[in-house]
């Protein structure tokens, strides 16, 4: 299988506190990954690193095989147009209503008519199970459920490769948030998605995740699910043998 | 090439290949719009060869659509493609848009960091210092990448019209009031001053001169560059500020888009060209303010305040008054802006630098407006 993304040797330091110290992590192809850590643990910092918003100390990223480093200024535009990303409070440009930011990145990469424009934002609108009402709508105006899903949107809108998800479920009520993983898992299957999850929803993990990457001690363990719970590390026997975990489990029959 | 078209009599026969991906939409709505469907009856599209995104998809479906609003019938060969089936699920809302069951029962609690202990006096000094140098640093950094920008969209002539005109109506037309009224109070103070003094050395007519010179050299454009620094520095900073911990910042990284080319440039434009007119104003206002005081208060008649203006304003005074605006505008925009793009993970952060954009965007105005009159001076304009 094709490693999609690499992460390799990634430190991350901010003044005498170390994040990551020489993390290592590989996405492939088809999968949904799951990035688990207790807070603080530098899952977002992680996040930040790969999408380039944050250079690490040392260490590097890799993009289908090609060094993100090594990319000339054409090079990173034209990847950022082969992944979406979702933030954890949904980032919706506030001046913009929900068509609008579905059409910024179209705007931004594609050269498309105006009809097809509208059209083309509709179908995402309705493609994440939105209204159609709702395209009208300023962020301001959306439920937090809504956001989520208009964000979602927003990254699909040039039909990526790759899907990075920031705490997707978070604020989200139970019902929600279980409605948000049935439309990850159909999405994923219609769309041919490769998923990479920033979470803490033990629910989200056992419903959507093929594998895990847990970031402790500055670095990450990654493994299938089944493969993870039996790892001796105490922060990971803590986080899958807790109580909320073993009703989980008990219930998904892992 | 993503289509190839046979036609016999009123037969077409369209078989897809290669990647119909939404980067490649111009070259595939290109290729589809010079398929000529007129007088076809049967139409058969052979998909298995390529692969549609959603995008792809929505254009062949937009292609059938027409082909079948004109008459003929259209058939696909081999079986729809997957992702056509999702756009017409896409458009019936056949969409899992509520799942049941797996409802978890616990919340999560984030405790943000807390805030950092006060420092040891000598290590604050120290601290202090090291901030104002790195806070110099990115801030001739950032004029930096507004430049790099500017070179961009100008060279791609992005330079986004109808922000621009936004941020004029809003850092222009709408302070046009309170700028009006504050140049009109202001010359009736320094005419009022004024006249209280000269009238001992009984200089009265001089009145002119102070309003006319003061006003049109110096203060129609300090009070106005002064009064959009409090209104549109901290509306800057505030607007980039909040989108700064909403993340859109970030998002928009994420897609690709240059936030200074989106976010600062307009208003950097809109500014340099709002604060001229809105000097303009001042000044016209200033004048006038000046005129009917000195006829109240001198008992001048208006023609005779004229008569004095004219010979006391030479043609450079207006000119050495309002060609600090477009300068004064930069400083402010660009302390804005830059305070605004500072903003980082919290709202007493957004306080802190809005506030500073204010204050560093009128100590800048002064600074400059001091450095320009010893200029002046110099050139004995």
């Amino acid at each position: 299988m094709r490693a999609l993304l690499e992460v390799r040797g990634v430190v991350n330091r901010f003044g005498a506190q170390v994040v990551h110290s020489g993390l290592d992590m590989q996405v492939y192809e088809g999968e949904v990954f799951g990035i688990i850590g207790g807070s603080g643990a530098g899952k977002s910092v992680l996040l930040r690193t790969i999408l380039g918003l944050r250079r690490p100390n040392a260490g590097s990223v890799l993009f289908y095989g090609r060094e993100v480093g090594s990319m000339s200024a054409a090079e990173l535009h034209a990847l950022k147009a082969t992944y979406g990303v979702t933030f954890q409070e949904g980032a919706l440009f506030s001046a913009l209503d929900v068509l609008q930011n579905v059409q910024l990145p179209m705007l931004e990469h594609l050269q498309v008519s105006a009809r097809a424009l509208d059209q083309l934002a509709l179908l995402r609108v309705q493609l994440v199970g939105l209204p159609a009402e709702s395209a009208s709508k300023y962020p301001s105006q959306l439920s937090g459920g809504m956001i989520k899903r208009a964000a979602l949107a927003r990254a699909l809108a040039l039909d990526p490769v790759l899907l990075f998800l920031d705490e997707p479920t978070s604020g989200l009520d139970p019902i929600s948030a279980a409605a948000f993983d049935e439309l990850v898992i159909y999405l994923r299957r219609e769309l041919k998605l490769t998923v990479v999850m920033i979470t803490h929803d033990l629910d989200t993990i056992y419903r959507t995740c093929s594998r895990v990457g847990i970031i402790v001690d500055g670095r990450m363990i990654s493994d299938t699910l089944e493969g993870i719970v039996h790892n001796p590390h105490p922060w990971i026997q803590a986080y899958f043998q807790g109580p909320r975990a073993r009703a989980r489990r008990s219930e998904h029959g892992a | 090439m993503y289509l190839t078209a046979r036609r016999a009599a009123d037969q077409l026969e369209l078989t897809l290949s290669g990647e119909w991906r939404a980067l490649r939409f111009a070259d595939i709505e290109t290729e589809l719009s010079a398929v000529d469907v007129t007088g076809v009856r049967r139409v058969t599209v052979a998909a298995g060869q390529a692969q549609l995104d959603l995008t792809g998809a929505w254009l062949l479906r937009d292609f059938v659509d027409r082909t079948r609003a004109g008459g003929a019938s259209v058939e696909f060969q081999g079986g729809e493609p997957p992702t056509l089936e999702l756009v017409e699920r896409c458009k019936s809302g056949q969409i899992p848009a509520h799942a049941h069951a797996h409802l978890p029962l616990h919340l999560h609690l984030h405790l943000h960091d807390l805030e950092a202990a006060p420092a040891h006096a000598v290590e604050g000094v120290g601290r202090h210092a090291v901030r104002a140098l790195q806070s110099i640093d990115g801030g001739l950094s950032f004029i930096g990448r507004i430049s790099v920008a500017f070179a961009h969209a100008w060279s791609t002539l992005r330079l986004r019209p109808v922000s621009v005109a936004r941020h004029i109506y809003d850092t222009g037309v709408t302070a046009v009031p309170i700028v009006s009224l504050i140049a009109f109070l202001i010359s009736v103070i320094l005419a009022y001053m004024g006249a209280q003094q000269l009238r001992k050395f009984g200089a009265d007519i001089f009145v002119v001169d102070l309003v006319t010179v003061g006003v049109l050299r110096e203060l129609g454009v300090l009070l106005t560059a002064i009064i959009v620094a409090g209104r549109s520095g901290s509306a800057f900073a505030a607007e980039i500020g909040a989108m700064q911990l909403n993340e859109e910042i970030d998002a928009l990284h994420a897609i690709g888009v240059d936030p200074i080319e989106v976010l600062v440039l307009p208003r950097l434009f809109g500014l340099v060209i709002a604060l001229p007119l809105l000097t303009l104003v001042a000044d016209l206002i200033g004048l006038v303010g000046g005129g009917l005081l000195c006829h109240a208060l001198l008992d001048m008649p208006l023609v005779q305040y004229l008569n004095r203006a004219q010979s006391a304003i030479a043609s450079t005074t207006f000119w050495v008054g309002i060609i600090k605006a477009p300068v004064f505008a930069c400083l402010i925009a660009i302390s804005g802006c830059y305070a605004g793009m500072r903003v980082r993970g919290s709202s007493r952060d957004l306080g802190r630098l809005t506030t500073l954009a204010v204050v560093q965007s009128i100590f800048f105005v002064i600074l400059v407006d001091a450095l320009f009159a010893v200029l002046f001076m110099e050139l004995d304009v």
